[in-house]
This record gives C-alpha cells, sequence and structure tokens, in this order.
C-alpha cells in the first residue's frame, strides 16, 4: 500500500460537491502536487488530510485516507501530528504574538511531555525538556537560515520570513508527511527558488513525503515527482510531470478546448 | 556586568531565565528587599493599601492568564474570586486549617471555573463574555440565597488566619502573608508563560485553527487555562475573606469582575507585569482620589462630595483614555521606558 493513500473521497457541503471521488497515492519519501484552477477543490483536499474537514461518511466504512497504513479520519485534527503529520497555511496562520522560537517550539508541542505541575514550578524535568527540545527547534533554525530573526516577534516580520518560519514551525514536529499550501504565494523569484530549494532538501535530506499546492506551474514540474490534477473537485489527471503536460483534459482545463463546452456544474 | 553592550548566553537555561541580566536580578532583589522593610516604615493606612494591592495582582494576573494570555474573555471573574472566599470561609469555620482552607479554595473554584468555562470550546470574543457573564449571575445569585453555606445576605464573619497557632491579626502581619502569596501568582504565570502551556495558550489566542493542527487540543488547554486562572482566582479570594474578615454576595458583583477586566487592559493584556501595573492603578485610583478630596477641601469645602461621586466617572475615563491611547497598557510603556534609560543619553 502506499504511503499516503486517499481514496473515493467526497466533501459535499449542504449540496455543493467540493471533492467528488478523488483519490490518489503518494509514495513515501517523494514529492508530489496537488494542482488545478481557483476552486478546484486542492486545499479543500489538504483540510479532509489535516482534519480542518471530515469528507463525507467520516471514518465509518473503509478507511478512506491512511498514512502508513494507519487510518487518519478516526483521529481528530490535534491528534494527527501524532502520526507525523503536519501542515503550512495558504494564508500566514503564525501566532503573531510568539517569537520565531517560541513559533517553532509550539509546532513540537505534541511531544514536549511534561504536566502542569512541571510547568507551574519549572522542575528539574520542565527544564531538561526544554532545553531538549530547543536544541531540536535549533536545527531547523539553522536549516531555514532563520537564526537572525530568532527572537523577533512572528508578526513583525516580512511577508517572506514569515512563510519561512511557518514552514519551520510544521517541520519542527519532525513530521513523516508535509502538506504544503502554496508555499510560494507572493513571493519574489528569489524567495521562490530559495523556498523550492528547502523543500528539495525536506524530502531528500530529512526524507520527509511532501504533498504541495502551488500554482507556480514552473515550480511544480520542476521539482514534484507526482503530479496530481484537480477540477471541479473531481480528479483529472494523475502522473510524472511530463505526462500530466501532455494530458488532453490538463490541457483543456487550463487552456480550454477549441469547441468549448462548459463542463462545471 | 554593567558594562556589556548586550545579552550573550551560552545556555538554552540562561536564556529561558524570567531575569535575564545581572543588573535586573540587582534590582528585583533590592525591590524585594525595600517591599520587605515596607511595612516597619508605612503607616496602618497605607500598609493596608499594600495589602488591597498584592491581592488584587493575585486576581489580575489570574484574569491575565486566561484572557490576555489564553484570550478566553471572563466576565464571570469576581464571582470566581467570591466561590473561594466562601469556601476558604467556610473551611476555616469548620476548622479547617488556614493553608489547607486556602488550597480547598483554589481547588474548588478551579472545578467551578472548568464547569463554566466549558462554552468556551463553541463560543468565541463576545458570545463567550456573555456565557461567562451568565456565570457571574448564577453564582451572585447563590451567594445571596445559600443559606447556611453562604450565610445569604448576613454573609460570614472570620476570623484573621492562623498558621500553625501564628495569627495574622494586624496588617503588617497580613502584609508578609499576603506578600508571599501575590510574588508567588507572579512566579507561577511567569514560569507557565515560558513552558509548553503558556505557548499553547498563546498559540490558542492567536490563530486556533494552526493551533489544533501543531497539536493544541484545544477543548482541553482552554479548560486547562480557565481551571489555572480560577484556581489562583480562588486563592485570591480565600486570602481577601480572611482579611476583611468578613464576606457578603455583594462584594463580588459584576462591578469586581469589570474591575479586575479594567487592570489587564491598563496593565498590559497577556502581560505579567502588566497585571502588577493595572492592579495597581486600579486599587490606587480612588484612594488618590480621597487623597486629592481631603487636600483640597480646605480650599473647596465641597469637593468631597463632588469627586466621590465623580470616582465611577473618573474610573471609565480613565479606561477609555487607556484604550485610546494607551491601548497596550502600562506594560507598553514600561518597555519603552526601559528602552529609553538603557541608552540613555544616547538616542540610538
Amino acid at each position: 500500500m502506499a504511503y499516503l493513500d486517499v481514496s473515493d473521497v467526497t466533501l459535499t457541503f449542504k449540496g455543493i460537491a467540493a471533492l467528488m471521488g478523488v483519490s490518489f497515492t503518494v509514495e513515501q519519501g517523494t514529492i508530489a502536487s496537488l494542482i488545478g484552477p481557483n476552486g478546484a477543490g486542492k486545499t479543500s483536499m489538504l483540510n479532509c488530510i489535516s482534519g480542518r474537514y471530515t469528507p463525507d461518511g467520516g471514518a465509518s466504512g473503509p478507511c478512506k485516507i491512511t498514512l502508513d497504513d494507519e487510518c487518519l479520519l478516526s483521529l481528530p485534527a490535534h491528534k494527527r501530528t501524532e502520526l507525523g503529520l503536519s501542515r503550512t497555511f495558504q494564508n500566514i496562520a503564525l501566532f503573531k504574538g510568539l517569537s520565531v522560537l517560541d513559533n517553532l517550539m509550539v509546532g513540537r508541542h505534541s511531544q514536549i511531555e511534561y504536566g502542569l505541575l512541571a510547568s507551574v514550578f519549572y522542575w528539574g524535568k520542565a527544564v531538561r525538556t526544554e532545553n531538549k527540545h530547543r536544541r531540536r527547534v535549533e536545527d531547523v533554525i539553522d536549516f531555514l537560515n532563520l537564526s537572525p530573526y530568532r527572537h523577533q516577534h512572528a508578526g513583525r516580520l516580512p511577508y517572506g520570513v514569515q512563510k519561512r518560519v511557518e514552514l519551520g514551525r510544521a517541520l519542527a514536529a519532525e513530521p513523516k508527511l508535509i502538506l504544503l499550501d502554496e508555499p510560494m504565494a507572493g513571493m519574489n523569484l528569489e524567495e521562490t527558488e530559495d523556498m523550492a530549494r528547502y523543500i528539495l532538501d525536506i524530502a531528500e535530506e530529512w526524507g520527509v513525503t511532501v504533498l504541495l499546492v502551488e500554482h507556480d506551474m514552473g515550480v511544480v514540474m520542476d521539482i514534484s515527482d507526482k503530479v496530481v490534477v484537480l477540477d471541479f473537485g473531481s480528479k483529472l489527471a494523475e502522473g510524472t510531470p511530463d505526462e500530466v503536460q501532455a494530458d488532453k483534459n490538463v490541457i483543456a482545463a487550463y487552456l480550454g478546448t477549441e469547441e468549448a463546452t462548459f463542463t462545471g456544474r | 556586568m554593567l558594562g556589556k553592550c548586550g545579552l550573550f548566553f551560552t545556555s538554552y537555561r540562561g536564556e529561558a531565565q524570567v531575569f535575564q541580566s545581572c543588573f535586573q536580578k540587582l534590582m528585583v532583589g533590592l525591590l524585594i528587599l525595600a517591599l520587605l522593610a515596607a511595612p516597619f516604615a508605612l503607616n496602618v493606612y497605607m500598609t493596608s493599601v499594600m495589602n488591597l494591592i498584592f491581592i488584587a495582582v493575585i486576581g489580575a494576573v489570574s484574569l491575565n492568564l486566561l484572557t490576555g494570555v489564553c484570550g478566553q474573555i471572563s466576565l464571570g471573574h469576581g464571582a470566581f474570586i467570591g466561590v473561594g472566599a466562601y469556601v476558604a470561609g467556610q473551611c476555616t469555620l469548620h476548622g479547617v486549617p488556614f493553608l489547607l482552607a486556602i488550597l480547598a479554595a483554589g481547588l474548588i473554584t478551579a472545578m467551578v471555573g472548568m464547569v463554566f468555562g466549558v462554552p468556551s470550546l463553541r463560543l468565541k470574543g463576545i458570545y463567550l463574555a456573555i456565557a461567562t457573564l451568565a456565570a457571574q449571575l448564577v453564582l451572585e445569585y447563590v451567594f445571596l440565597h445559600g443559606g447556611e453555606l453562604t450565610g445569604g445576605s448576613n454573609g460570614l464573619l472570620l476570623e484573621p488566619p492562623n498558621i500553625l497557632g501564628f495569627s495574622f491579626d494586624s496588617e503588617a502581619r497580613m502584609y508578609f502573608l499576603l506578600f508571599f502569596f501575590a510574588a508567588a501568582a507572579l512566579l507561577v504565570v511567569s514560569n507557565i508563560m515560558r513552558t509548553k502551556y503558556g505557548r499553547a495558550f498563546i498559540s490558542i489566542r492567536d490563530f486556533y485553527l494552526s493551533a489544533e493542527i501543531v497539536g493544541v487540543n484545544l477543548f482541553w488547554y482552554k479548560l486547562v487555562a480557565f481551571g489555572v486562572s480560577s484556581f489562583m482566582a480562588g486563592v485570591a479570594g480565600g486570602l481577601w475573606a480572611h482579611y476583611t474578615g468578613y464576606i457578603s454576595g455583594e462584594q463580588f458583583n459584576i462591578g469586581l469582575s469589570i474591575s479586575y477586566l479594567a487592570m489587564i487592559i491598563i496593565g498590559g493584556m497577556g502581560s505579567v507585569i502588566g497585571s502588577v501595573f493595572g492592579a495597581i492603578f486600579v486599587v490606587l485610583l480612588p484612594e488618590v482620589l480621597n487623597m486629592l478630596a481631603n487636600g483640597l477641601g480646605g480650599f473647596f469645602p465641597d469637593i468631597s462630595h463632588y469627586l466621590v461621586a465623580l470616582r465611577e466617572g473618573v474610573f471609565g475615563m480613565v479606561l477609555i483614555l487607556f484604550l485610546v491611547f494607551e491601548p497596550e497598557g502600562l506594560a507598553h510603556r514600561w518597555r519603552l521606558i526601559k528602552a529609553y534609560w538603557k541608552l540613555y543619553p544616547f538616542a540610538h
């Protein structure tokens, strides 16, 4: 079975279908991209995986979304990090009142284990655990070149850096699968190239599987091992970047056809 | 020590200290010494004002943890303090030692707070404010109609606190007891703020959607925030009850809740030192107005009438002025002053 296995996921909001029977797989250690025109259901798909939305039918029946053979749908969103899932958001969703360092420390939240009393008295165990996790967080800070911003409030940083901090927060959890929702949105060429390099390194050096939603086709086709195309909530194509680029349906969805017919609902 | 141009840490532990520089430690040490010496220098009236400030500090810092740090607004804090007062009062009336009574007050108030915190899972902002307002009104009703348990409108009469035979029966003796509890409350909240729980609280306040994604159990942490905050409110209530020696339901009305909210707004939301500033400010304001009235009484014989009547109005106006000109509270002003003197006499 594939590492991330999404099978027959349907998501409706009172009669409006955001996703209709979408299935795809992602292999371990690879970079997969989810593309499609606006409103195709890409972010809805990420939300189903991360737990913000529950697909129709929920956890009943055969499991629709499995990560490493474990069913994700039977867990609430905050438990899914423990299975190695982590994500970033399309619009920056940082904790503005916390420093960059603390944002990353929150990213490790589910792995930091001590009780309320240890926290209240700041006892030996709390101190030791904090320092241990701080060391791991510093690795992420080094990797993403965030050290100049370590103690600054996240809300005051430039946009590109905030995007990087958000990636850092997702990485700090030491995930096995990371969902990136438009990490390059609104970035200039240089920042986009940096981000693409980070994503490649995450997959190759850290061994993290990446599922990417992105509109920058140049980046998507360059770094992806696999591309899944969505349109109006259903899957149009799945394959390597070359296969997808040659696919007639995909070309029709992006560029239109000679005899254009309205395929949506 | 004072000559360094910045702080340089070689351990993570050093960086996580509450007071980081030697200068800060020195100043805090001197402040504590001064505070310990204060009751010997102050008269009874001044000591009693200090005592009220200490109690307000505990209440304010606990509300700040819930509202300023975790973002869950509460209009029922005054009633939670009342629950602590009644529980501690009933305990000591039934012969439970004072410290155990305070602990019981904290624990039971924490439970009550958590029950009334349950709606916070679904309700946010103004809606949660209304839900906690309901808590305030329900508890006020219980205080007045609790029969034997609360003494109804007669209230309860209490003895001064007694620890191992030592009775805290004067203002100066109470001063040391309350000082200890206030300092402990500040330390507890500072510790929570620099560990996992504090970060989780802030993450809920700032962006609850991504807090859930990084693994924060929203419901549980909101309940913990209500629990810890109410625990400290209960302790403050128990201390207050034994300090004044008399409790009645009217003390813990909505006005008290609002004055605690005023403290954290004036002091600075989400800031420990801000809670202290806010508590000092709100406790001192009426005292200063009284002093003004007395001082000016010689020139304007009737002024005390007007100033006392104006008290509520002045309080409201101060609150509005703070919201307009100092929305981040006195804690922000304090940071600016510190930053200014750090570089004095140079501008940059």
